[in-house]
């Protein structure tokens, strides 16, 4: 794996309709981009990448975790995105998302029981990536149903590929639609 | 005298192995540390604002001090830096002018030989605008190898009655640099420009 460069982002929100929010929300993204090996050309076999999302599950999830200050067990939500550059195709970002990169990031951020929520897609430099959020043991608790835009000025280029891990230790500022609520989750099934 | 009400705020650090040519030994961080604050004077023309500059004196001592942190904690590692400001759309340019001094200063206290101007740039825009933020060395203008700009922006702010103020520092030079020019080895470091 070829990573170009790695940003990592820690945001914290204070105040939302003009209510304080104490302890702040966090949200990290840490988002690696890497040479796609396969541009501009049909390969078959995409085993390549799958390792490599699995390098990246660990490396990408373990900076966020690292940029929140945080033990792992206290990472309440994450996500993950690829966005892929004009010379490749969006299967390479599926083979990075899904087959590997699941089982290194829950033990970045201990258990995660819950699906993964993913978002893909093509894009050329200093396009948004929203990464979709999800609770990490319980995939209906619905105050932390959430997404984070990452955007890197100079990325993708055409042979490369943009991937994003993104990390929360809360959920959204003012919660108030509802629904399951994160203290009574059972986190077995990943479902609630 | 006037609050400074933070919303939100944001540390990024970019690494930088290589663009193309060789990997570097060690990759350049560029670090971006941003606030989301009330714009006291939105919507209507004071003419007396020049106090907000010492009202923002804490937050960009705080900023700064949270973006060497975010780089590793050794101020002398940062080489270049630079500050912009963007102001929402019932706010003026003019208060955006009002970074100047509580940016500049707040890096130059906490980051040893400073004597360079900090590059900066300022603008009105929406939620989501971006901002190109101007970077030069630390102690001498003209460093060439130094010269960059880091794009800054918040898909959510600045609100109209909002301004997103900004710090960036870096720890070297362009990752493969070799436009030639002063060298950061060779400058003198007394008046700010070689």
């Amino acid at each position: 794996m070829k990573i170009r460069k790695i940003v990592t982002t820690v945001e914290e929100i204070h105040l939302e309709m003009g209510k304080t929010i104490a302890p702040p929300t966090r949200r990290a993204a840490s988002t690696a981009v890497i040479e796609n090996p396969f541009a501009g050309v049909f390969k078959e076999d995409l085993d390549l990448l799958m390792t490599v999302g699995e390098e990246l599950g660990t490396l990408l999830g373990q900076k966020c975790v690292d940029a929140l200050g945080i033990a792992p067990k206290d990472a309440e939500s994450y996500g993950k995105a690829a966005m892929v550059g004009e010379n490749g195709e969006l299967e390479h970002a599926a083979a990075i998302l899904h087959p590997k990169m699941g089982a290194p990031l829950r033990k970045a951020v201990e258990k995660g029981a819950a699906l993964v929520p993913s978002s893909k897609k093509m894009g050329s430099m200093g396009q948004p990536l929203d990464v979709p959020l999800g609770h990490k043991d319980a995939a209906y608790v619905r105050s932390h149903f959430d997404a984070m835009e990452v955007r890197i000025s100079d990325a993708p280029r055409a042979n490369e590929i943009m991937v994003s891990i993104v990390v929360t230790d809360s959920g959204r500022p003012l919660p108030r639609v509802g629904g399951l609520e994160s203290k009574d989750a059972k986190g077995e099934d990943g479902l609630r | 005298m006037h609050d400074v009400i933070v919303r939100k705020s944001f540390v990024s650090v970019e690494e930088i192995f290589h663009e193309g040519g060789p990997v570097a030994q060690k990759p350049l961080l560029r670090g971006i540390v941003g606030s989301v604050i009330k714009n006291p004077f939105a919507g209507r023309y004071v003419e007396d604002i020049v106090g907000f500059m010492d009202d923002l004196k804490p937050l960009g001592m705080k900023m700064a001090q949270d973006l060497i942190a975010a780089l590793g904690g050794d101020a002398s590692k940062v080489e270049g830096y630079g500050k912009a400001s963007l102001v929402g759309e019932t706010g003026e340019l003019e208060h955006g002018a009002l970074w100047h001094a509580p940016g500049g200063y707040s890096m130059r206290e906490n980051l040893p030989a400073s004597n360079a101007i900090v590059p900066s740039s300022k603008k009105v825009g929406g939620p989501g605008a971006r901002i190109d933020v101007p970077v030069t060395h630390r102690n001498a203008s003209y460093v060439r190898s130094h010269f960059d700009a880091i794009e800054v922006g918040l898909n959510d702010a600045p609100k109209a009655d909002e301004m997103l103020v900004v710090l960036v520092m870096t720890t070297g030079p362009r990752i493969h640099n070799r436009a030639g020019g002063l060298a950061g080895a060779d400058i003198i470091g007394k008046d700010g420009l070689k």
